[in-house]
């Protein structure tokens, strides 16, 4: 009934991957670019990886789900929308609304490391919230009906972060201590910017990956999702409570969108209602691109992503960003519909 | 019995159906195109009704509905760019007819209005079959997301090419039609002759969908949607098939922007986000995939409750805050909040009626195949597992 989709990670695969990516883009963008301002080119690559670290962790929440039960989880973008809102109501609570006096300090490192947690939690239990009520109940109807109440899923998600703090976009407090390696080493003019931000959102986002990985490769739970992945039917049959797995895998994406919640608004200090859309056509375009279903793929189609991302801005325009990302989902989907490191599933 | 046929629910059922039957039906027909044509005299004494002002933009929208219902109902590919080849429509019709239209020789020459409009629905037509060509081969769920993507660039290309489009500024005048008769204006102050421009463009989308739907191409649409493989080998070529569904729903679309875009006089790319897309798809979804008259109502209770439910509710937060003293519930801006209430209907459509309210006989049975019985649907489950 369905191929094999949570597989095992590859590595000589990702490798030959990430090579043959990182070669069309040194040959494409980079050479020319590289000559211009070499400079330039490296402060592109630190805001891709740094971004590409955010989309890979939402992107992790679509292809956890669709591996398992080939939903698109339409909402889940507004789903770390939501997570955002929910750090900095924490942070509210905690008298941190501004940064000013306790930035990099204990406590405030405190903070965030509480915010991350009501974050991860929150949405952890939102989501699986979401699928006990929507999508849950159409598992045996067309593959459309559960799309659909996704999409409805995503409205009322906006409509309560429109509600929790209004129309208007909120500052997220600014909390790590202002440190900028390279402009230390290369001098203030420098244009390459690798602040304390950077390593934080990459050292969070680098384990909490492996971490993923480590669940689904060994422990009872992760073999049992990989058993629902590849065959619902049968795992009920050898004992596997797959309404359960269901529920952890939305557990997990939630979670992991959390986290990411809370790097997005310390990393860029800001955030809006209307921020899920975009963050979830990312990390959709980005699992894609990973070969939806491949846990490993969304990873290294985050990076790859947040590069391309970063690189339409820097040499197109920042306005030109979001039509350059779409027109690679569509390409992908025409073209390789089963993305840099998917396997080949019936009907696609 | 006959009425669980599903081939009777287009226009056909007024011939062929018989007795009692057939008398109902067209009475309930008579007395909604009576009303639907003197609904401006209606509203003129009983002005609780919602206005011509709310009544035009509704029924462009189940125009919209109609041509939405032949993608995702007949055809059943979701189509969640919808809004796209509405925009395109519309800056067809405004690139050829405005006076201030960015290219010189229609600013000199402005096309007339009837001929603009079929060279919209032309061009959205043609844009569907561009978009639909390459990914028509993609299962469901990645189309959705293709065309979600094609809806999304299609306002940000108009935002960002200013040179062409005028950006975020909009397009502004665009050409009104004129009747070679009478001398009846279509100005910004009478509404009257617009309303029943789009009664007109209405009653020929229902005409044209009721008769593509029992067609050769309608019937291979319905088949692909029950089974694309059985389709196939029965000889129905699945992509031409559903290019025709993708490019004649676009065309629609276009044909409803163009009459939009000179209602309104003015059309900018926020109009037509990703919004209006879910918001016709929420009208198909609650009047019944498949089934035009069920669309119609679906298209007129929504469409008519996006317009002055927000007003109403606002009222009453506005009065229970201040009667309560709660500055919250007072001061809440209700219009704010019009998309939850797509997102509700989508969500409880899909669990409790996916089939809509009034639901086409044939889909309903497709709904709700898996419910059938449990046996059945354990063998189900076993056959596709050997697939």
């Amino acid at each position: 009934m369905r191929a094999v989709s949570l597989r095992q990670i590859g590595f000589r695969e990702v490798g030959w991957a990430a090579g043959l990516v990182a070669a069309l883009v040194l040959l494409v963008i980079g050479v020319p670019a590289i000559a211009r301002s070499p400079d330039l080119f490296a402060a592109a690559i630190v805001i891709g990886v740094t971004n590409g670290a955010f989309i890979a962790l939402i992107a992790l929440g679509y292809t956890l789900v669709y591996g398992i039960i080939e939903l698109i989880n339409f909402a889940h973008g507004d789903l770390f929308m939501l997570g955002t809102f929910a750090s900095l109501q924490t942070l509210i609570f905690l008298g941190m609304r501004s940064e000013e006096g306790i930035q990099g300090s204990p406590q405030a490192w405190l903070g965030m490391f509480l915010a991350m947690l009501v974050a991860m939690i929150f949405c952890a239990t939102l989501n699986v919230a979401a699928e006990r009520i929507a999508y849950r109940p159409l598992r045996r109807a067309p593959r459309l009906a559960p799309l659909i109440s996704a999409i409805g899923v995503s409205f009322i998600f906006i409509n309560v972060g429109l509600l929790w703090f209004g129309a208007s976009p909120q500052r997220y407090p600014d909390l790590l201590p202002e440190i900028d390696f390279a402009r230390t080493a290369f001098g203030e003019a420098s244009l390459i910017s690798f602040r304390l931000k950077d390593v934080f959102v990459i050292a969070l986002a680098v384990p909490l990956m492996l971490g993923l990985a480590w669940i689904i490769q060994n422990t009872k739970i992760g073999k049992a999702m990989r058993a629902v992945a590849q065959d619902q039917e049968m795992s009920l049959q050898m004992g596997i409570d797959v309404n359960r797995v269901i529920s952890f895998t939305f557990l997990l994406g939630g979670a992991l969108a959390g986290a990411a919640s809370v790097m997005y608004g310390v990393y860029n200090n800001n955030t809006d209602f209307t921020l899920g859309f975009n963050a979830g056509l990312k990390a959709f375009t980005a699992a894609v691109l990973g070969g939806i279903g491949n846990v490993t793929g969304a990873a290294l189609g985050g990076f790859v992503l947040g590069l391309l991302a970063a690189f339409t801005t820097i040499y197109v325009g920042g306005q030109w960003e979001n039509v350059g990302v779409f027109s690679l989902l569509v390409v992908i989907l025409v073209f390789k519909p089963t993305g840099l490191l998917g396997e080949v599933t019936p009907e696609r | 019995m006959s009425r669980k046929r599903d081939g009777r629910r287009s226009l056909g059922w007024l011939l062929r159906s018989n007795g009692w039957e057939r008398r109902l039906n067209f009475a309930v027909l008579a007395v909604a195109v009576l009303l639907a044509l003197l609904y401006p005299q209606i509203q003129s004494t009983l002005d609780f009704l919602p206005k011509l002002t709310t009544a035009i933009p509704v029924l462009v929208f189940v125009v919209l509905a109609l041509g939405l219902n032949i993608v995702v109902g007949f055809a059943g590919l979701l189509d969640l760019g919808y809004a796209a080849f509405f925009a395109i429509g519309a800056y067809a019709v405004a690139l050829l007819t405005s006076t201030s239209s960015t290219i010189p020789y229609f600013r000199e020459h402005p096309v007339d209005f009837w001929v603009a409009m079929f060279v919209s629905t032309g061009v959205a037509a043609t844009f569907g079959v561009v978009l639909g060509a390459p990914t028509l081969r993609l299962r469901g769920d990645y189309l959705a997301i293709v065309t979600l993507g094609f809806g999304e660039i299609v306002p940000l290309v108009v935002r960002n090419t200013p040179d062409w489009t005028k950006g975020t500024q909009g397009m502004n005048p665009i050409g009104v039609p004129k009747l070679p008769i009478s001398d009846i204006q279509f100005g910004a102050i009478t509404t009257e002759p617009w309303y029943y421009l789009i009664l007109a463009v209405l009653a020929l989308s229902v005409v044209l969908t009721s008769r593509l739907r029992v067609s050769r191409v309608g019937r291979a649409w319905m088949a692909i949607r029950e089974d694309e493989l059985a389709a196939a080998s029965m000889g129905i070529n699945p992509v031409t098939t559903k290019l025709w569904a993708f490019s004649l729903g676009a065309s629609f679309s276009g044909f409803a922007g163009s009459v939009y875009a000179s209602y309104l006089q003015v059309i900018a790319p926020e109009q037509f986000r990703f919004d209006v897309s879910i918001f016709v798809l929420s009208m198909i979804i609650l009047g019944g995939m498949g089934n035009i008259w069920g669309v119609i109502v679906g298209g007129i209770i929504l469409g008519s409750a996006d317009r002055t439910l927000p007003e109403l509710a606002g009222n009453f937060t506005r009065t229970l805050g201040t009667q309560l003293n709660l500055v919250g519930l007072r001061d809440v801006d209700v219009s704010q909040y019009r998309s939850l209430f797509f997102g509700l209907v989508l969500v409880i459509m899909m669990i409790a009626r996916p089939e809509g309210l009034f639901p086409s006989a044939r889909r309903k049975m497709e709904l709700h195949a898996a419910e059938e019985s449990e046996v059945e649907a354990e063998q189900q489950t076993l056959t596709d597992a050997q697939r």
